[in-house]
């Protein structure tokens, strides 16, 4: 079993959130994760360290660059973190109720 | 305490199953018409939905636009693909941040359960790695949720 104390800090911060996000969508250099966000590559590369220490990430060499994507675990991981996508949808759906409860059906022609 | 049901199934396919204590007809009608949608679709505390399009017919088009007021938004595109009123909804989405991501290809259902309905949601992704992706984005709001209902919790 990995480090879930490393893992649950990693993702204690927002930006190492969206980072792992993004990466999810694919493999990424420190550049390319740094321009959606307004901070410096060196603030960046911390992060990665963080996310690389956890498991969450892995890098490699590719000349001078070092692209970063997610670790195979960390994949399995996020299937497991269904809870915090639940908490999202169950909001969602506890609107809905309160939407429901205020409907009236619609209008039939037989009524007048 | 959660009514909501929400499991992966297999590689690809993400499940959410829920009841609600109305008929099929306004669960249906709360999932295609956007003067409804924009009341409840709106994820975290806080956020709105200004733009919401939902030509619901085969082909038609989606669009949900978010914002939270402070400058963060995203939006979401779609197409619906089958409509069979007020029983199943057939529509493929997808996020965009702002690079589109891969299609959610979604089939929701309503039966009738007593006097509510039975709602199944079952999401079907391009790969294991797209599942992914699309759970830590919501894992990103979910959080942020919870933080912020804990930081009013503390206050």
């Amino acid at each position: 079993m990995r480090n879930l104390d490393a893992a649950f800090s990693a993702l204690a911060d927002p930006t190492r959130r969206a980072l792992l996000a993004r990466l999810a969508r694919g493999e990424a250099t420190v550049l390319e994760l740094a321009e959606p966000f307004d901070m410096t590559q060196p603030a960046i590369s911390r992060h990665l360290k963080v996310l690389e220490g956890a498991g969450l990430i892995v890098r490699r060499v590719e000349g001078t660059k070092r692209p970063c994507r997610l670790a195979p675990a960390a994949i399995t991981e996020i299937d497991q973190w269904l809870g915090l996508l639940r908490d999202a949808l169950a909001k969602n759906y506890d609107r809905l109720d309160d939407v429901l409860a205020t409907m009236k059906p619609k209008p039939r022609k037989a009524r007048r | 305490m959660s009514k909501l049901i929400l499991k992966t199934e297999g590689e690809t396919h993400v499940v959410a199953v829920r009841r609600f204590a109305a008929p099929p007809e306004a669960v249906y009608r709360a999932h295609t018409e956007p003067a409804l949608i924009q009341k409840w679709m709106l994820g975290p505390d806080g956020w709105t939905m200004p733009v919401c399009i939902a030509d619901a017919r085969p082909g038609g088009k989606i669009r949900y636009e978010w914002t939270n007021g402070e400058g963060h938004g995203f939006y979401l595109t779609g197409e619906f693909v089958e409509l069979t009123p007020f029983s199943r909804i057939v529509h493929v989405e997808r996020m965009h941040m702002p690079d589109p991501c891969p299609d959610n290809h979604v089939v929701t259902t309503f039966e009738p359960d007593g006097r509510g309905t039975l709602m199944t949601m079952r999401m079907t992704l391009p790969d294991a790695k797209t599942r992914a992706a699309m759970l830590s984005s919501g894992m990103e709001h979910g959080m942020e949720a919870s933080y912020i209902r804990l930081e009013t919790m503390l206050q």
